[in-house]
């Protein structure tokens, strides 16, 4: 049987465990929609959220990005796993206790405001459209790899499998399906990595063999001798300020992510909620430990194998021709020597899309044909959950924060319902449309969403739980300041791929990159806000009797 | 009998307001710290087969991530009890 037939027998059958599960699960909590969480194990709930919060970006493109950028990788190694820090010591266990559904809801409700509310929730659906997106596109490679598919066949097929999944699920449904997701996602991360380390390094446990074999020493030699930049050393593709400010974007703007704060609003108490973070860290991180460790090794792997080769032998292996058809790897002789130049330099005649790191790990270091295929299924296991966790959150916050809470107050559920599947399918319709035509675009969408996440979101809920004195007028100025000042210099930095013009209007904001503008606007928001609401009356009383609600422990469980 | 409660929850979130800061201290040393800020003194430092800013960079903030949220759940389980208890003996 060739790989591709492995592999789609081995993605449908994950697919009708997903379906099953989904089924058997919306049948036992019809009886309560919004506590779906509630009936779920702890360990379980972190799964989910495990699940939830890691994309195709974690599985797909974290280990290639850190295979590319070396040292400097850490951006997201540490701004990824650093947020989710944030996220559970300033913001989880506070947003349990105040106990509504949304996010857009405990800051329309904290500022006593349907503007916040309504800036919240277009933060929301912007933040969580740019997401998907991301994973629609993981989709579409894995398809577009295992059916020999255009890419964009691959990302509309994917789009299907989505929007099946979510009208079907449901917030129902989820929780448990995320959580079987998340032991596919993390088996077929580890066995190949495992398989790699041993056969590279003799020690099987990746995460050991990256510090105590010399691995990292050879990868970063052949890289120097290759005219590519050293491995080891910080700070060759990033200066320390753009490192620095970039990782701080992502640590606030994850923790913002308004998806993975929902996950915590379904456990059963703030205690619960607290254990849940502690499973889901735990549960994360071992994927996260991972990622350099088979960054490396593939890194190694891939040029040992490619580099100065001649062309016609590395054309001629199985996986190069696959891949190429994808377009996604591109050998071009361009000196005509008949020899593949893997260099740093102009003479580089090999165009690699990071994307495929992990998906090619296993044929590059020839394994199996059902490992290869577990590679594929656990990519979509990744892309699928978080999808589903994010159109469920952009479907709540039309229906429920912007249909129900701001324009018809008088809504029925089934007219909810309604708006909500709508917008799902509008949502979905999107995505596909980013997903195929991704024209360099896709990375500065991406520096968009968390800039604004962590100059808006972020901020706000903070001090909506940690400044009593916040009132009204602060949080709107503040994110008002924070958001246009991030919209605009990230306009003016990047405004040859957004605007076209031919020169950026800015190079950077004082040595700080498109990526990293955000925490500017984030120290802006927290300024502004902080001196409008000493300027300002303090908020009413209600108000107040709320922040200390929120703030007071659980006693009963 | 309101007021004293107040009291008591006032000191409930003097504590773990202390907490948060001590966690996000050694949050801030370790990851932006030893990965970033003080990455190229500690490039020179060998931990094993690489250099120590790299192994916090890629591997030990993670950890650390770890144990720093493991420790705030197990910390914030002892105050509960202790308020808990506090309760009871205002009764």
């Amino acid at each position: 049987m060739s790989v591709e037939v492995i592999t789609i027998i081995l993605v449908l059958i994950t697919f009708a465990v997903y379906t099953g599960i989904g089924w058997w699960s919306r049948v036992r909590d019809t009886s309560n929609f919004y506590v779906a969480g509630q009936g779920v194990p702890t360990v379980a709930n972190g799964a989910a959220i495990a699940a939830d919060w890691m994309s195709a970006a974690s599985f797909i493109s974290m280990a290639g990005l850190v295979a590319f950028l070396g040292y400097d990788g850490t951006i997201y190694l540490m701004g990824w796993t650093g947020g989710y820090v944030l996220l559970a010591l300033l913001l989880a266990p506070y947003l349990r206790k105040f106990g509504k559904f949304t996010v857009p809801d405990f800051i329309g409700d904290r500022f006593y405001s349907s503007g916040a509310r309504a800036v919240a929730a277009v933060a929301t659906i912007f933040i969580s459209l740019t997401y998907i997106s991301g994973q629609m596109r993981g989709v579409g490679i894995v398809f577009s790899r295992y059916l020999q598919v255009d890419i964009v066949v691959g990302v509309l097929i994917g789009m299907a499998i989505v929007g099946f999944f979510a009208l079907l699920g449901g917030m129902k449904g989820v929780t448990w399906t995320q959580a079987i997701q998340y032991f596919v996602i993390i088996i077929a991360f580890l066995i190949p990595a495992f398989a790699i380390s041993f056969q590279l390094t003799g020690n099987p446990i990746p995460q050991l063999a990256i510090t105590s074999s010399d691995i990292v020493d050879r990868l970063g030699q052949i890289q120097v001798d290759l005219g590519m930049t050293e491995y080891m050393a910080p700070f060759t593709d990033l200066s320390m300020i753009n490192v620095f400010m970039v990782t701080l974007a992502l640590m606030a703007g994850t923790a913002g992510l308004p998806h993975v704060i929902v996950r915590f609003y379904t456990v059963k108490s703030v205690r619960a909620a607290r254990w849940s973070a502690v499973w889901a860290i735990i549960f994360i991180g071992l994927l996260y430990l991972t990622a350099p460790a088979v960054g490396a090794f593939a890194k190694y792997n891939l040029i040992d194998t490619i580099a100065d080769k001649p062309i016609e032998e590395v054309q001629s292996i199985e996986w190069v021709s696959k891949w190429e058809t994808t377009g996604l790897l591109q050998l071009d002789d361009v000196n005509g020597d008949g020899v593949v130049n893997f260099t740093g330099g102009e003479d580089n005649e090999v165009s690699i899309d990071g994307d495929i790191i992990v998906l090619s790990t296993p044929e590059v270091a020839n394994l199996a044909p059902f490992i290869i295929a577990l590679v594929a299924a656990g990519g979509l296991a990744a892309a699928l959950s978080t999808a589903s966790g994010l159109l469920i959150t952009m479907t709540s916050a039309v229906s429920h924060d912007i249909y129900y809470r701001i324009f018809n107050k008088s809504a029925s559920e089934s007219q909810r319902l309604r708006v909500g599947r709508i917008t799902l399918l509008i949502a979905l319709a999107i995505a596909a449309y980013v997903g195929i035509n991704p024209p360099g675009f896709a990375g500065e969408v991406v520096a968009l969403a968390f800039g604004l996440g962590a100059a808006s979101l972020f901020p706000v809920i903070l001090l909506g739980i940690f400044d009593k004195r916040m009132n009204k007028e602060g949080a709107v100025a503040g994110i008002i300041a924070g958001l246009s000042f991030t919209l605009i210099m990230i306009g003016a930095i990047l405004s040859p791929s957004i605007f076209g013009t031919e020169a950026p209007i800015l190079d950077s904001f004082f040595g700080i990159n498109a990526q990293g503008v955000g925490v500017v606007g984030m120290i802006l928001n927290f300024i502004v806000s902080f001196i409008v609401s000493r300027m300002t009356p303090e908020p009413p009383k209600d108000i107040q009797e709320l922040i200390e609600n929120v703030r007071a422990p659980e006693i009963d469980e | 009998m309101n007021q004293t409660l107040n009291e008591k929850q006032r000191w409930y979130w003097k504590k773990n307001i202390q907490l948060i800061i001590g966690l996000l201290i050694v949050w801030f040393l370790v990851g932006l710290g030893a990965g970033v800020l003080f990455a190229e003194p500690l490039s020179n430092v060998q931990f094993l087969n690489v250099s120590l800013s790299f192994w916090f960079a890629h591997q030990g903030s993670i950890l650390v991530f770890i144990i720093l949220i493991l420790t705030y759940a197990i910390r914030m389980d002892k105050l509960d009890k202790q308020y808990k208890e506090m309760i009871k003996d205002g009764n």
